[in-house]
């Protein structure tokens, strides 16, 4: 037995073609390259799409716009829902997986054949999704709640998107297995890979929770099973819709630490604390469909507490943690690089004119100030009843998903695109604004929301004025105001969005070429990128002093507008 | 780095830096104490969304609406019942049931309530989910058709108050409205 070393040679018949990355030293397949690049593009294709409806959608909430017909808006935003939360950000998630996976771990990609039925698979879902959505028969929503029922079409879309992504999440995995058989790393899997790893193992429990309910749904809508249940029907599909969006956080996680090494050096300060926060995701993660459920009949206030709560906040805890750690390791990483004066040179002469940097730390912050903060008051049991369903809701996930993933994802591409297109960024002064255009963007078009939400104005909703309702209701002036600036934040990140694509075509299609030996990137990794680290834990004892009053202004805010609206709640009808 | 594995094998019996350490055990306490704070308020706050919820089928509580309209509607001085936008308004019991039906587009009756009563309000669609957000003071609630869902109200305030329906129910969606108006 003993002699059976399957580890050290390829099984037979599999050729893989490396060449090495002459800026990272990394190992890098073809096989890999290739579907990291197409399933990067595709995203980016669908980003541009969703993108466009969602600016159609801001600009008709504006009052004084109200650039489409009612019909129109219903449509366009089931689109915009689809196409950027699904499918920019799940086959971007595919290409950092492929990334994580093979990449990182400098291994082949297993099963390349597979990997492009995958994608084929997403992109005839993806496809097939958007036709059914503007052929006008299902602007059901992104969350199609029965009884209102779209076209079959809608339904069986989604799951062959699902079906698709499943695949390449399986691949990931079965990656992992031929690196680890072919010992292309040695010893523990690098911090960026094990977040992938979260992110893959969320995203299997998400898909089958989708499953779980969208082929019952697909059956009804084909007239094959008579009724589904509209409580039922929430607690599964949350199961995938909120879940979904922890696959988004440990991808986006991953990317920030991803970001911080290759730019600033920087290393995790402790490997095990970073681990177990990312392993807290894993295991506690997955009960936030309560979240949209709390104020519904029918559910026990236990359930909802323990469930919303992600049992006691455990998952909760994890992101803290990340919220530490992470600028506590670029701290660490800027001050080993010579930005040592006082507490806070480390921030103030960090390479804020390099975009994945900025964009990655600006990504960080409003992560964690207006999508973490506005997550936990509104999964709150009580506090939710002050704003479910208003505004403020899509106001929390443009805070995580846009200012969060989608910005931390745009930021990766300044490093990975050069590095994998053998192309430098072709207009670095666009590249240099544009994280900051489309974060001050997308910040404000969460905060505005947040506050329109807090005055009760309604999402999903055409016509604030409320001009042909039943009974006539006028919502404050303020309001109003609200719906206005968030058009113009809208209108920010529009501008931001698109200087994103057309840097990043533009560097594909006609970016000077890196191929002479002494080509430089305009935007630097940093020198520790290549080289060996002796030890984890930048320095046995590193000052913190400016991440710690970072951390402790961030508990203050938390703790104060945690508490500001408890006293609103407090001001209600009574309901008891 | 992370992007490399760590060099040190044995990673996880390295110390955790007291900064970090620091930090998780506040972030942890804080955690439980907004747990804790939840189940507290069901004991001191007068603010929790009830969970009693019957089964129904939706034509036998438009029935149940419907006569408890008939029953308490408003008379003017003349005896005759009183409506408002074509919509009956209705006076419940003090202190008694209070059904509303919400259907496509509207929230059905006009209901008029006292301050400081405590109702027992029912709730339930005829068709699909909406909405029950009262304004401007802000208490939301999801209606799901086949889920008669019973809570306690105690208007706190006087005046007209809109209902406005933020569970997307269609292309009638911004015009289901409903009112309550609320007497001293």
């Amino acid at each position: 037995m003993a002699s059976i070393d399957t580890g050290a040679i390829p099984s037979a018949g599999v050729e893989a073609k490396f060449r090495i990355c002459r800026f990272t030293g990394l190992r890098v397949e073809a096989n890999a390259e290739a579907l990291i690049k197409v399933n990067a593009v595709t995203a980016v294709i669908f980003l541009l799409l969703g993108g466009l409806m969602g600016l159609g959608v801001a600009l008709t909430r504006w009052p004084a716009v109200q650039l489409l017909p009612a019909e129109w808006f219903y449509l366009v935003l089931t689109g915009h829902g689809a196409n950027v939360l699904l499918f920019w950000i799940i086959f971007f998630e595919v290409a950092v997986l492929y990334f994580a996976g093979a990449i990182l771990l400098g291994s082949r990609l297993a099963t390349p054949k597979l990997a492009w039925l995958a994608w084929v698979l997403m992109v005839v879902g993806a496809v097939m999704a958007n036709y059914s959505v503007l052929r006008g028969d299902s602007s059901v929503m992104f969350t199609s709640y029965p009884p209102m029922m779209a076209s079959h079409w809608f339904y069986l879309s989604l799951i062959i998107f699902a079906v698709g992504a499943l695949l390449a999440v399986i691949i990931f995995f079965a990656t992992l297995v031929v690196a680890k058989a072919e010992r292309t790393y040695d010893g523990s899997v690098p911090l960026v890979t094990f977040g992938a790893i979260t992110a893959a193992i969320i995203a299997v429990f998400t898909l089958a929770s989708g499953a779980i309910i969208l082929i019952p749904t697909w059956l009804w809508s084909i007239g094959l099973i008579s009724g589904i249940d509209s409580l039922m029907y929430k607690v599964v599909w949350w199961g995938m819709g909120h879940s979904s969006q922890q696959i988004n956080v440990s991808a986006h996680v991953a990317i920030w630490y991803a970001i911080a090494a290759m730019v600033v050096g920087a290393k995790p300060l402790s490997e095990k604390v970073s681990r177990t926060a990312f392993l807290m995701y894993i295991l506690f993660l997955q009960l936030a469909s309560a979240h949209h459920l709390l104020a519904e009949p029918g559910m026990s206030s236990t359930w909802k507490i323990v469930n919303t709560s992600y049992m006691m906040y455990l998952a909760v805890l994890g992101s803290l943690i990340h919220g530490l750690t992470v600028p506590g390791a670029i701290e660490a990483a800027q001050r080993r690089n010579g930005f040592n004066r006082g507490w806070f040179e480390w921030l103030t002469k960090a390479p804020w004119g390099h975009p994945a940097f900025s964009g990655m730390f600006l990504s960080l912050v409003m992560f964690g100030f207006i999508g973490g903060i506005s997550g936990v008051v509104l999964g709150t049991e009580q506090l939710n009843v002050l704003m479910h369903n208003t505004l403020y809701v899509p106001g929390h996930f443009h805070g995580t998903v846009v200012a969060g993933t989608t910005l931390a994802f745009m930021a990766v591409c300044y490093l990975l695109v050069p590095l994998m297109f053998g192309r430098d960024i072709i207009w670095p002064t666009l590249a240099k604004w544009q994280p900051y255009l489309f974060g001050f963007g997308a910040g404000g078009i969460s905060l505005f929301m947040m506050g329109a939400g807090t005055l009760g104005v309604a999402r999903r909703h055409w016509d604030i004025s409320l001009t042909d309702a039943a009974h006539a209701y006028e919502f404050p002036a303020a309001a109003y105001l609200m719906m206005g600036l968030n058009g113009l934040a809208a209108i920010l990140a529009a501008l931001g969005g698109a200087i994103f694509i057309i840097v990043i075509v533009g560097t594909i299609l006609a970016g000077p070429k890196l191929s002479g030996p002494n080509a430089k990137l305009t935007f630097p990794l940093h020198d520790a990128s290549r080289q060996a680290v002796s030890e984890y834990g930048s320095e046995r004892h590193p000052k913190l002093h400016g991440t710690v009053v970072l951390v402790t202004i961030f508990f203050v805010a938390f703790a104060l507008y945690y508490f500001v609206n408890w006293k609103y709640l407090s001001e209600l009808w009574l309901f008891n | 780095m992370a992007i490399n594995p760590p060099s040190n094998r044995l990673w996880w019996k390295e110390p955790i830096h007291s900064v970090e350490l620091g930090w998780i055990i506040v972030a942890f306490l804080w955690g439980l104490f907004m747990f804790f704070f939840m189940i507290a308020w069901h004991f001191i706050g007068d603010q929790n969304l009830s969970n009693e919820t019957y089964r129904v089928t939706p034509s036998a509580y438009e029935d149940k609406v419907a006569a408890f309209a008939e029953e308490y509607q408003k008379k003017d001085a003349n005896g005759e019942p009183v409506e408002e936008d074509g919509v009956p308004v209705v006076v419940p019991p003090e202190g008694g049931d209070v059904y509303l039906l919400a259907r496509l587009w509207e929230f059905w009756p006009i209901l008029e309530l006292k301050k400081g009563v405590a109702y027992r309000f029912h709730l339930s669609s005829a068709d699909w989910q909406h909405g029950f957000s009262l304004q401007p003071t802000n208490i939301n609630i999801t209606v799901h058709p086949g889920y008669e869902h019973v809570f306690k109200l105690t208007p706190t305030s006087s005046g007209v108050f809109g209902i406005v329906c933020n569970e997307y129910c269609g292309i009638g969606h911004h015009t289901m409205t409903g009112r309550i108006r609320v007497v001293e």
